[in-house]
């Protein structure tokens, strides 16, 4: 049987980091929100929405950086010095925001330094993810087995741009989050937000898809030539369904389906991203076949992961069904 | 930058964001066991106090996992951005096995620590206890596999070269189950219910000192001192064994941790004491010397050959003056714990335990203790085995990813700016959240017979043992 090792552990690998972007995308989003809440016990509501899952979101990061260490070990070797600045960037703010989950409990005048050392950390954070991002799309230099670049090739107007975009999306994801999560005063405000983030979150998406096949000709190819065509209009097509739930969701108070609306707009961007870079995984230049590990590192790793991921799904699942439903900020959790 | 290339910079990054990493899961491996023993004990025992600790130590422990978990994250991305060749050779063998790590044990940990945090009241007791009984698990999980992909990176067996320089897996079970491996873990492990359990210690100690009825305080310092007395003789032997599997598989280190540059072939190699280690003679100045027992300790007889720094070339030799100071400061805490675990038991067997101040002094001074063994130790391995990454194999210089040294020196400053002031405050945090009281005192009548039960009429005329309140 004809059983492509690489292929497998590519879509793996996009599945931890599409899992990354959601799971941590909604709790970078209630910190990016964080300023325009008033109220200091709207603010500890907030944040105890995410309190209890957000290192679990995070590990699906560890996930993404460690399993392309793993099975794509010459991806991660490239990718990692071309993005050396974002990446930085990106673990010193998620140092700033993870440790303000504890700090802020632990002190009462200090409390507004770890609200501000939350929102700069998942701002910042979402920034460098978005300009990670850009930077991939665009393409990275390679010279046999190494990054051939300088140290600020990462930046460009188009960098910037998917940047600001996905701190957009992120604050969507909060707002969205907040309002299945919450009842009262942070319902309202997230209801908000969620309008005006839900806006911006289209237009910026919308730029940024509109720009991405004039990159690359292969991109174009992929997206434009005959009968590619046929299948990529259903991505545009599918954001728009998604884009009409959310409206509709929003408008008739059915609180779960404004997130369930952004996590399908995530779903959806992210296709639209494996279409324009099949096969490659660090465009132009190395394909998934390139930068994979020898087979006998992926079968191993894979062994393990076709019982253990389950097994995390479990559990997780677990996780979220025992803080489900709206939050009660009466029942304080520190 | 400040004269520094970039991969001395680099190392340094590396150095310094492992460093303060370490702390993190050295406290946490052993606090979340505790955590889950406690758990235990109120489950079993039904006893409040047990659960009144938990709670206590929950939420130390929440916030340095929320550190380690942070400062983890950099780590895992420290491989590809400064390492990056070392990254692309190594990735097929030990990524695989950092996978595990992650798969198993991170998604282990973080997956019921929300429970173990916040669900007591919604999950009920018996699955919390099982949520963190899966942290507790979570997190020796980890240390398997991480101290796996260290020790294969000393010790590597199991795998073969590619035609593009890569390392390729041959034999899994060879690579996980490395030699140094099964030394290094059983000293890590140990390392870390050491450095618990002197902490816990020294929080029971400061709470006896303030106030020795405080029943928490003296379950706490019981305890710890309990498991410093099993712990401490258990951790000396395994140094023992590692330090003879070090000098089968990384010679050049062990010289360097013994001072020692010209070679025994005869055996009766003497045991340096102390001294001032200079490379450049290729002496130990000033030393203090104990005929034939570093033999001894080596080799466990007087006549096996024990090798020297000069029997390798000098571009080959770890830098000894490092190996040699921090592996003195190791041995010397972990023969110190040991003094206080046989001072509490002594103090125990005569029924003083909780009245002897000194013996609390000493317990509070050597609360750091672990976390300074546990960097001096890793200081001692992951210095002393350079010039290497993959020891005899690959070198730290041809590891070095292609970042420019501006790059690299201005992350570096970050790194130090951002942990220092936030795992400062984190420290501070912590330290804030041990001097809390439990505010549960042992009845004043309960006492009395405990005072009698000594074995020893001392108790009865220190000054010390009156009350303050």
């Amino acid at each position: 049987m004809e059983f492509d090792l690489a292929f497998i552990w590519a879509g793996l690998i996009a599945f931890a980091v599409l899992a990354y972007v959601i799971l941590d995308g909604f709790d970078l989003g209630v910190g990016i929100l964080f300023p325009f809440m008033r109220g200091e016990a709207n603010k500890d509501l907030a944040m105890n929405t995410v309190a209890p899952v957000w290192d679990g979101n995070e590990t699906w990061l560890v996930l993404g950086g460690g399993g392309l260490f793993a099975v794509f070990p010459l991806a991660y070797a490239v990718i990692m010095p071309a993005l050396y600045v974002p990446i930085i960037v990106m673990l010193l703010a998620l140092v700033f925001r993870g440790v303000a989950f504890e700090f802020r409990w632990r002190t009462t005048r200090g409390k507004f330094l770890w609200d501000v050392s939350f929102t700069f950390g998942s701002f910042m954070a979402a920034l460098a993810q978005g300009i990670a991002l850009g930077a991939l799309v665009q393409g990275i230099a390679v010279e046999g087995r190494a990054y051939a670049g300088g140290n600020w090739d990462w930046l460009s107007p188009f960098s910037v741009l998917t940047g600001v975009a996905l701190i957009c999306a992120y604050g969507l994801m909060g707002a969205t989050w907040l309002v299945m999560k919450t009842d009262g005063p942070v319902r309202t405000m997230a209801r908000r937000m969620a309008k005006w983030t839900g806006a911006a979150t289209l237009v910026l998406v919308g730029l940024v898809s509109l720009i991405t096949p004039f990159l690359n000709p292969l991109y174009l190819e992929r997206w434009f030539g005959f009968p590619n065509v046929l299948f990529s209009v259903m991505v545009p097509a599918a954001i728009l369904v998604a884009a009409l739930v959310f409206i509709k969701g929003l408008r008739d108070e059915r609180d779960a389906w404004p997130f369930l609306a952004t996590i399908a707009l995530f779903v959806l961007s992210f296709v639209g991203l494996g279409i324009s870079f099949y096969p490659y995984m660090v465009p132009p230049s190395l394909t998934i076949r390139d930068v994979a590990a020898p087979d006998e590192s992926l079968w191993f790793l894979l062994a393990g992961a076709l019982v253990l991921v389950p097994m995390i799904l479990a559990y997780t699942g677990y996780a979220y069904w025992v803080f489900r439903g709206k939050v009660d900020p009466a029942g304080g959790y520190h | 930058m400040f004269g520094f290339d970039a991969i001395e910079l680099a190392r340094i990054q590396f150095a310094f964001t492992v460093s303060f990493h370490i702390i993190f899961p050295a406290f946490s491996i052993g606090l979340a066991s505790y955590l889950a023993v406690l758990n235990g004990l109120h489950l079993w025992t039904g006893r409040e106090i047990y659960l009144k600790l938990f709670n206590y130590w929950k939420t130390i422990f929440a916030v340095a996992f929320g550190m380690g978990v942070v400062s983890g994250i950099v780590m895992s991305y420290q491989f590809g951005t400064n390492w990056s060749v070392f990254s692309d050779k190594a990735g097929p063998v030990i990524g695989p096995l950092m996978g595990y790590e992650v798969l198993s044990a991170f998604f282990l940990e973080a997956g019921f620590l929300g429970v173990m945090l916040f669900g007591r009241e919604k999950v009920g007791a018996r699955a919390h206890f099982f949520s963190t009984l899966m942290v507790a698990i979570g997190t020796l999980g980890s240390a398997f596999w991480i101290l796996s992909v260290n020790s294969w990176m000393q010790t590597p067996q199991g795998h073969a070269m590619n035609d593009v320089g890569q390392f390729v897996p041959v034999d899994w079970w060879l690579i996980v189950f490395n030699p140094s491996f099964p030394y290094r873990l059983v000293h890590m492990v140990l390392a870390a219910y050491l450095t618990t359990a002197l902490v816990v210690g020294a929080v029971g100690a400061l709470h006896l000192l303030r106030e020795r009825t405080d029943k928490g305080a003296r379950v706490m310092f019981s305890m710890a001192m309990g498991m410093l007395i099993v712990v401490a003789p258990l951790q000396i032997i395994a140094g023992d064994f590692h330090g003879l599997n070090t000098l089968a598989y990384q010679p050049a280190k062990i010289a360097a941790m013994e001072g020692h540059f010209d070679s025994h072939p005869e055996g009766g190699a003497p045991l340096i004491l102390f001294g001032i280690p200079n490379a450049e003679t290729e002496t130990v100045d000033y030393k203090i010397e104990i005929p034939y027992l570093s033999s001894l300790i080596l080799t466990h007889d007087l006549t096996s050959p024990l090798p020297g720094l000069k029997d390798f070339p000098a571009d080959e030799r770890p830098p000894v003056g490092i190996v040699f100071w921090s592996f003195r400061v190791m041995v010397a805490l972990g023969f110190a714990m040991l003094g206080l675990g046989i001072w509490a038991l002594v103090l125990r067997l005569r029924g003083t335990m909780y009245d002897r101040k000194w013996l609390h002094r000493a317990a509070v001074a050597m609360g750091p203790a672990g976390f300074v063994a546990v960097l001096a130790g890793w200081i001692t391995t992951e210095v002393g085995r350079q010039p290497w990454t993959v020891y005899g194999l690959l070198s730290t210089t041809d590891s070095v990813a292609p970042i420019e040294a501006p790059a690299v020196a201005s992350s570096l400053i970050a790194f130090i700016v951002v942990y220092f002031v936030l795992f400062g405050a984190g420290t501070f945090y912590i330290l804030r959240l041990m001097n809390r009281r439990l505010e549960d005192r042992i009845p004043l009548t309960s006492i009395g017979p405990i005072r009698t039960a000594g074995t020893t009429p001392a108790p009865a005329v220190d000054d010390n043992f009156i009350p303050t309140e």
